[in-house]
């Protein structure tokens, strides 16, 4: 009974606004960690193009993102992963149609300490490493030290890309995941100070949260004989980098007013010229 | 005249309007008091109820095969308690461990040795201690402790022994205030006569009065653990979150674990609503919840024991 009111009434109440002399309307915008330093680029440039129009920027995780829109909490949720079944079902249930944007290219960085020898690495050795069954850096070229793992909390969208397209080297029929000794941080920063300090550590992050001078690097190979190749915007527009992958927004159903104006820009020229300026991979040149 | 006056002033069968509001309002007044203290039985009773909904459908439809499993990993329906409870006990028995000989120590230096001044000085400091919120603290283990813990050999900081010791800070003002109020209570006829028997003063605190005070050491101890067992934030960022069990040996408090209110805390946010992996989070609510029962069921059996052990001796 109360949900149909509501229903009946946010019509209505969107007219009213749109009516106002000074239409100032928020657009509530939530999910990936990996994203939410790009969104607030783009939120906080948007101000120029329309500036009666605010937009909240937060993190919590791709999950988080799209169980708000789910809960019709937020009008776009980052999400640095594909929506999964189980979400459009829920999304399903609650009224909800999840739409599909590309806003990004995010080319994942292996990193280790910058005292670490190893510079180069095969996707076949990571998932080795990442499951445990390489646990000293001397069998991959290295230091004769245990190997620290690191990665993201379970609810994080790079997590479960690092899993699908690195542990288990993109076989959908695999069952291996990380070792269970792999310590999970709750955030990116978690990761990055963790690397500068332990000479052992190995983790990944986005390539736009990565700092060359403070961490190493790793060039990585799709197979053994192939090239290694480091991550670069370059290297993840040309598709040649192996672990890339697509960000995105999603909606509940086809945005309309200002949250498609929104969308439009983002994936425009100024949209992505951001997306290059912030180290991530913008869809086009800019 | 006189008479009939006096008859009609008297509120004799129809109390004054002033003294029924006097009386409604203590009726009201009564009833809110009344509400008060059940109201924390009743909330307490529906946070068990909510726990028991939301998470027994766990204990069905996950097998116990899995639920005592060694693997804690949601994203493949993998919900082993083991590692998460082993992850708590460590962190928690550690942190016992150290704060525990620390704040007795500093509890009878401040109750027995220290000078008045000294006093005066320190036991505001400690409640200082126990008012610092939990996440400053543990901000300062993964900025300052962890890198110390690391350069001491340890394969990484982030560690069971950080989160104890993170802990241990946290849960000493409420050692050292409730063993000093039990050094406190011990009579000072006590240390009268065994100074008066020849009992040098370290004698007299070792043999006498601490013993004497053993009930409310214990009651000290058991809150600690208590403090200790359910934090969250400070834990969540120095122990490393790594749901595995370190194997037994000397080093396994320098070993990355997770534990049952991280996982929690960490997981909660993604989960949706009704799923497998919201209800096995309420199940290791429900177990955490039995664990912090049975500690506080075990602190207020000693506080009983205690005041007869007292009059014994007495």
């Amino acid at each position: 009974m109360l949900i149909f009111a509501l229903a009946a009434c946010s019509p209505a109440a969107e007219s009213a606004s749109a009516a106002a002399p000074s239409p100032q309307r928020v657009i509530q915008n939530k999910g990936s960690d990996t994203l939410v330093n790009l969104a607030l680029a783009w939120a906080e440039a948007y101000r120029q193009v329309n500036p009666d129009l605010l937009i909240a920027v937060t993190g919590g995780g791709s999950g988080t993102g799209i169980a708000s829109l789910i809960n019709r909490t937020v009008d776009i949720a980052n999400v640095s992963r594909h929506i999964k079944e189980a979400e459009i079902a829920a999304a399903h249930a609650n009224g909800v149609e999840p739409t599909e944007f590309i806003v990004a290219i995010d080319a994942l960085a292996i990193v280790v300490n910058l005292a670490n020898p190893v510079s180069e690495l095969t996707i076949d050795q990571l998932s080795a490493i990442f499951t445990g069954q390489v646990d000293n850096w001397k069998e991959v070229g290295g230091n004769d030290a245990p190997i620290i793992l690191l990665s993201r909390e379970t609810n994080s969208g790079t997590h479960v890309y690092f899993l699908e397209e690195v542990v288990r080297k993109g076989d959908p029929e695999s069952k291996a995941i990380f070792a269970p000794d792999t310590l999970l941080m709750p955030s990116s920063v978690g990761i990055t100070s963790e690397i500068r300090r332990n000479p052992n550590a190995i983790g990944y992050d986005g390539l736009g949260y990565v700092d060359p001078a403070h961490e190493k690097l790793i060039a990585v190979a799709a197979e053994a004989g192939l090239p290694y190749v480091m991550p670069t915007v370059a290297t993840g527009m040309d598709g040649s980098y192996p672990i890339a992958r697509p960000l995105y927004m999603y909606t509940a159903g086809q945005p309309a007013g200002a949250v498609a104006e929104y969308l439009n820009w983002i994936q425009g020229p100024q949209g992505q010229q951001i997306v290059a300026e912030l180290g991530f991979v913008p869809l086009a040149a800019p | 005249m006189l008479k009939t006056e006096q008859v009609a002033s008297l509120p004799a069968a129809h109390p004054a309007p002033a003294a029924r509001r006097r009386r409604s309002g203590e009726w009201w007044i009564e009833q809110l008091i009344r509400g008060a203290g059940l109201s924390t039985i009743v909330i307490i009773g529906l946070i068990f109820l909510f726990l028991l909904r939301e998470g027994l459908p766990a204990f069905v439809r996950i097998s116990p095969l899995n639920l005592l499993g060694v693997r804690w990993y949601p994203i493949e329906e993998l919900y082993g308690l083991l590692p998460l409870l082993v992850g708590s006990l460590l962190v928690t028995v550690g942190a016992v461990v150290i704060a525990v000989p620390l704040g007795l120590i500093t509890a009878i230096y401040l109750g027995e040795i220290a000078p008045l001044w000294q006093r005066e000085l320190l036991k505001p400091l400690i409640e200082v201690l126990a008012g610092i919120p939990s996440i400053v603290l543990g901000f300062l283990g993964w900025v300052a402790l962890a890198p110390l813990v690391q350069q001491a050999g340890a394969p990484t900081g982030l560690t069971a022994f950080t989160g104890a010791l993170i802990l241990a800070y946290m849960s000493l003002p409420t050692i050292i205030s409730i063993s000093e109020d039990a050094l406190y209570a011990v009579p000072k006829e006590y240390r009268d006569a065994a100074l008066a028997i020849g009992a040098t003063e370290w004698q007299t605190i070792w043999r006498v009065v601490v013993p004497a005070a053993r009930s409310g050491i214990v009651i000290a101890t058991v809150l600690g653990i208590g403090r200790a067992i359910g934090e969250t934030m400070a834990v969540m960022m120095v122990t490393g979150n790594a749901a595995n069990i370190p194997a037994l040996a000397t080093g396994m408090f320098f070993q990355p674990v997770r534990t049952m209110t991280a996982t929690i805390a960490a997981e909660m946010g993604e989960v949706a609503q009704g799923s497998l992996h919201y209800q096995a989070l309420f199940a290791i609510g429900i177990v955490l919840f039995l664990l912090t029962f049975a500690i506080n069921s075990l602190a207020s059996m000693l506080i009983g024991g205690g005041k007869q052990q007292r009059s014994n001796q007495l």
